[in-house]
Parts: C-alpha cells; sequence; structure tokens
C-alpha cells in the first residue's frame, strides 16, 4: 500500500491539488473550504519534501504517466533541478495560505471566497505541473491551466479596484500570446525531430545540424516563456496584476509564478538545446545579457518613482528577475547556481515583504501608499520588524539570504565577465537601497495619523509572516541547503564539460 | 511540382493569419476585437500543426488489410484538439471579462478605459491631499 504511494509521487503532487481544487469549489462554507486548501498544500508540501528525500539518493526520477513508457508517452522527471521550483512552490503555497485566512474576509465577499480557494490550488497545481513534466505539449497545458487560474485570482480583485479586471485581462491577453508562441516552437522542433520528449528532443538534435527550423523553433519557445517569466521588455502585464489582485493573491504569485517560468526558461536554454550550443551561447551573451541589466535598472527606477506599494514592489520583482536572468546568462555552472539561488532566496523575500504590505492594509483598510505608511511603524512594530528584516535581505545585506545570493552572483561574474557587470550588479542594489528607505523612512520617522494610533497588532495572522523573516535571516547564517542543492541543479543541468 | 506549391501556399496562409492576428491584439484598441485577433492568430497555429501532420497521399490512420497504405501522422491532430479545448477556455475568460468590464467602465474602448482610471486616479489624489490636510490641521 505504501509501496503504491511512493512510487507514484511524482504525480500525486500535481493532482492531489488538482482534484482538491474541484471539491473546494463546492464546499459553501468558507472556513471548510480553507481548512480543505490549507490540508491539501500541506500535503502537497509533505510530498514535496519526500521528492527531495528521493532525489538525494537517486539523483532523478522518471514517472511515465497512466505507464506510457517514454518517450512515446509522457514523462514526469523530477531531478535535482526541478525539485528546487517544486520546494518553493509548494513551501510558499502553503504559507500563503496559511496566511490567507484572515486577509481574504476582508477582502473577498464571503460567496466568492471558496471558488477563490479552488482557483487558488488549481494555480498552485499547475505551477508545479509545469516544473515536473518533461513533454514539451503537456508543458504547454499546464502553462494555461496555471495562467488561467491566475487571471481569474488576479480579476477577484474588482471588489476592491475595479483596475483588477483591466489588469487581468491585460494579462491573459499576453499570456496566451505568449503561449501561443510557446506552442508554434514546439510545432516547429515536432516537425523536425518527431518527437515531443524533452530529453529525446535533445538527443534528436544532436543528430543533426543547425537549421532555419530549429533556430525559428528556439526563438518562439524562449520569447513565449519570456513573456510568461516578465523578463524585461515583456514584463508590462506583470505590475498591474499584481498591484490589482487580492492581496493574499499577490503573496502567491509575487513568490510562485514567474520562478516556475524561470525555471522551464533554463531548462529550455540548458538543457533541451543543448546540443545546438552557437545558437544558445549568442542569444546568452548578446539578447538575454543586456536585457538583465536593462531590467535591474529599469525595474528599479521604476520603483523608486512609484508611490503605491504593491506596484513598486512589483517593479522591484522586475529587476530581481533580471538579476536570476542575469546570472543564467553568463553561462557558467556558478553563475546558473548563483540564479537558482537567488531564485529561492526572492521568493522568500517578496513572499514576507508582500505578507508585510498585506497586513497594514488589513488594518488600515486602504490601499497602501507611501503616504499611508506614515508613522504606522509605532503603531504595529512586529509587522515592521519582519518588513525592514525582509528589505534588507532584498538589498543584499550580510547576514541576510539576500547577501547570499548576491555573493555569489557577483564571484561568478567576476570570474568570468570581469568587472564592470560586478559594478552594474552593485550599483543597482544600491539604488534599490533609495526605495526601501524611502518606505523605511515614512515608516518611522514620520509622524503617526491620527485615525491609525488604536491600531493593535493580533500575532495570531503573523505566523508564516514571522515564520518567512525566520528562513530569510536563518538561510543568511547557514545557506548550505540551498548552496547544495543549486549547485547540484546547475551541474546537472549544464553537464561535465562546461 | 502543383503539390509542392500547395505545400507552401499552406504555410503562406499560416504566416498571412498569424501576422493578421498579432497585429489587431496589439493595433486595436476595442477589448472584443483583441479577443478575436488572438483567436485568430491561435487558429493560425493550428493549421500549421495540421499541415506538418499532412502526408502526400495519406488517409486517416485506420488500419487496412492493404500493407501499402500510406497514413497521414494523427498525433498533430490530437494536439491541436488539446490546444482547441486550451483556446476556448482562454476566449471564455476573456470574453467573461470583458463582460465585467462593460458593465462597471461601460465601455470596452482602451482609451476611454485609461480616461476612466485616470479621472479615479485624480480623485483619489485629492481625498488624500484634503485627508492629510485634515491631519494636518
Amino acid at each position: 500500500m505504501i509501496d503504491i504511494f511512493i512510487n507514484n509521487l511524482p504525480i500525486l503532487i500535481v493532482t492531489v491539488p488538482l482534484m482538491m481544487s474541484l471539491f473546494v469549489v463546492l464546499v459553501t462554507n468558507s472556513h471548510l473550504s480553507f481548512l480543505l486548501t490549507l490540508a491539501t498544500t500541506f500535503i502537497t508540501f509533505l510530498i514535496a519534501i519526500l521528492l527531495y528525500q528521493e532525489v538525494q539518493s537517486y539523483s532523478s526520477i522518471s514517472y511515465a504517466l497512466g505507464n506510457w513508457l517514454p518517450p512515446l508517452g509522457i514523462e514526469y522527471v523530477i531531478d535535482h533541478v526541478s525539485i528546487i521550483p517544486i520546494i518553493i512552490i509548494s513551501g510558499i503555497g502553503f504559507l500563503a495560505t496559511l496566511f490567507a485566512y484572515k486577509i481574504m474576509p476582508s477582502e473577498l465577499s464571503d460567496s466568492s471566497i471558496s471558488k477563490t480557494y479552488g482557483l487558488w490550488l488549481l494555480a498552485i497545481s499547475g505551477l508545479i505541473g509545469l516544473v515536473t513534466t518533461g513533454d514539451a505539449f503537456n508543458l504547454f497545458v499546464f502553462l494555461e491551466i496555471s495562467s488561467l487560474a491566475s487571471v481569474a485570482l488576479v480579476a477577484m480583485g474588482a471588489k476592491q479596484d475595479r483596475q483588477a479586471l483591466i489588469a487581468a485581462y491585460n494579462y491573459l491577453i499576453i499570456g496566451a500570446v505568449g503561449a501561443t508562441f510557446y506552442v508554434i516552437g514546439v510545432g516547429l522542433l515536432y516537425a523536425i525531430t518527431g518527437t515531443l520528449n524533452l530529453a529525446d528532443i535533445t538527443s534528436k538534435l544532436a543528430l543533426m545540424e543547425d537549421n532555419r527550423a530549429l533556430i525559428a523553433g528556439f526563438g518562439f519557445m524562449v520569447v513565449g516563456i519570456m513573456i510568461k517569466a516578465a523578463v524585461f521588455p515583456l514584463h508590462i502585464w506583470l505590475p498591474r496584476a499584481y498591484a490589482y489582485a487580492p492581496s493574499a493573491v499577490s503573496i502567491l504569485l509575487a513568490a510562485t509564478a514567474t520562478k516556475a517560468s524561470l525555471y522551464i526558461l533554463a531548462r529550455i536554454l540548458f538543457s533541451v538545446f543543448l546540443p545546438s550550443e552557437n545558437i544558445v551561447s549568442f542569444t546568452l551573451t548578446y539578447i538575454i545579457l543586456p536585457l538583465s541589466v536593462f531590467a535591474m535598472f529599469a525595474g528599479t527606477i521604476m520603483a523608486i518613482y512609484e508611490k503605491d506599494i504593491k506596484r513598486l514592489l512589483a517593479h522591484s520583482s522586475i529587476a530581481q528577475i533580471g538579476y536570476i536572468t542575469l546570472a543564467f546568462s553568463i553561462g557558467t555552472k556558478s553563475s546558473v547556481a548563483a540564479g537558482f539561488i537567488h531564485m529561492s532566496n526572492h521568493a522568500l523575500i517578496k513572499g514576507g515583504l508582500f505578507m508585510a504590505i498585506t497586513s497594514i492594509s488589513y488594518y488600515i483598510q486602504k490601499r497602501v501608499t507611501i503616504e499611508n505608511l506614515s508613522g504606522l511603524g509605532k503603531a504595529m512594530p512586529i509587522t515592521f520588524c519582519c518588513f525592514i528584516i525582509c528589505s534588507l535581505s532584498l538589498a543584499g545585506l550580510p547576514l541576510t539570504a539576500g547577501f547570499v545570493s548576491k555573493l555569489y552572483l557577483i564571484k561568478s561574474a567576476i570570474s568570468s565577465e570581469g568587472l564592470w557587470l560586478s559594478f552594474m550588479i552593485l550599483f543597482s542594489s544600491a539604488l534599490s537601497l533609495i526605495y526601501l528607505w524611502k518606505m523605511i523612512e515614512a515608516l518611522w520617522l514620520s509622524p503617526l495619523n491620527k485615525q491609525d494610533i488604536k491600531i493593535k497588532e493580533k500575532p495570531v495572522i503573523y505566523t508564516s509572516l514571522l515564520l518567512i523573516t525566520f528562513l530569510n535571516i536563518y538561510f543568511g547564517l547557514d545557506a548550505s541547503l540551498i548552496v547544495n542543492s543549486s549547485f547540484n541543479a546547475s551541474n546537472l543541468l549544464l553537464g561535465i564539460n562546461k | 511540382m502543383i503539390t509542392s506549391a500547395m505545400g507552401i501556399w499552406n504555410y503562406w496562409i499560416v504566416f498571412i493569419l498569424m501576422m493578421i492576428g498579432l497585429f489587431i491584439v496589439i493595433g486595436r484598441k476595442n477589448l472584443l476585437k483583441k479577443i478575436v485577433g488572438l483567436t485568430i492568430f491561435q487558429t493560425s497555429v493550428f493549421l500549421l500543426y495540421i499541415t506538418f501532420g499532412k502526408i502526400t497521399g495519406g488517409t486517416a490512420p485506420i488500419l487496412t488489410e492493404n500493407s501499402s497504405t500510406i497514413y497521414s501522422n494523427p498525433l498533430p491532430h490530437v494536439l491541436i484538439l488539446t490546444a482547441i479545448v486550451v483556446g476556448v477556455a482562454t476566449t471564455a475568460l476573456a470574453l467573461a471579462l470583458v463582460v465585467r468590464i462593460n458593465s462597471i467602465y461601460g465601455s470596452i474602448e482602451e482609451d476611454d478605459i485609461s480616461a476612466h482610471d485616470l479621472i479615479d486616479y485624480h480623485d483619489q489624489n485629492n481625498t488624500l491631499k484634503k485627508s492629510t490636510l485634515q491631519n494636518s490641521k
């Protein structure tokens, strides 16, 4: 009995939230639907941990869906690389659900809560499926499941602010164009290789010369995924979608949604198109590297001029995605590892920051802008200690998780690209201190608004905020877990030759 | 000669449709027309897949007595069946959003909507200024 369970873990992690989402929609009681969602995300997280342990001993698990053997059947692959986003998505999914208990009822009507939780689970399952699958077309289906669910989740914010509808519409249209680009790429690859299994595509590509269909297919796939991952300048949908979604949804999406797509980008660049090295290295140095540098500065500068805090954090996400793609574009083992380290740290940082902002808007009952923040640090000390720790982690100060990722990123940049790039990285992180200081100044040094004096913090809703802040400090002190698994991932992705 | 020309002709149609669709998505300001463009764009991809799967003289993949029968590749058709379902879901969600936008904003023209949002934004700023003034008093 236990054997069956253990053998089917790779599919259970996708199907458990998928099936439960259908049940949760049917439950009318909002508390019950919360409990079901919490239980499901907890089970998903447990399965992710079990898979992590299995990956440590077997290094790669291949699961044939419906016992149809790959390359003909659909294959689910869990290895050192894909386990990182799986742990991020399921872990943050659990923490965000825990946090949503008090937040959801304050922003949504009672009848729509269970539907929101249904979509919530659907989005989590879509993202995990996206990461797990080893089949190019199956990946497209999960891409659409996760993005349609997140669009509907963003649109739930319409009760708070009607702009959520426009944000959701733009997210949907741009996302659908991105997914269609990806399908065109897969079609062209299928036409020249005759297979859809990602590993099998690699082995077929190794046998052929570079040709026009291959280059076009590669271009379409990479651009499609870059739209989904919000790589500059394809990021237009992101700030609005994160800013106007219900707060709980912002936490989930900001911490997980782009990470899955970034993982797919790394997988396509380094593993699927491994044989056509010329095209990949050209794309990395002449396209992704400059775009990432632009993203670092554009995201940071837009964040400096932004007054709405949720939008500000979304702009800073674009800069952080820039750091991750920059790490990928350098293309050495240590830099790709740095990319994965920053991927997991950024999930912790942005999750924490969005949670802190959400608890503020829960107390002041309006949109959080710089003006509204004034003096709140004195009224809500616990939230703001967490907020400041996460901000420092974002800027990359020592003893926080953000420092570790910046350290590895700069180390790998110096060793392969020279000083100018590491100077750029340091300069843009220094710029990020400007918008962080702007918020901290408003919080602690400005006078408290009269109507905010009576605010009393209730520690109950902070459990996951405290936990995520603790993780930010813990991984700053002892980063061996994240660093080791990231280096395992980059060793597997780049092989032995680099 | 004619068959090879036909093959090229198919791809021409695919790319013309693709460009028309993409242009409508990017260029039109009407939210409904954007969805139409998106559907045309997706349909061009369906046609692309179907063209890959077609083999000259091939029939439907049903087993016959004759061992020399040429079959068309059925897999692209199956993939497109899935893609059509995904496309329908996307269109349905987009239309639902447009209905909500129309009922709340009273318009589905992008320019009108952003004008509304701009007015909202200024109103918010004004109330903010008033409230900060009251606070300072």
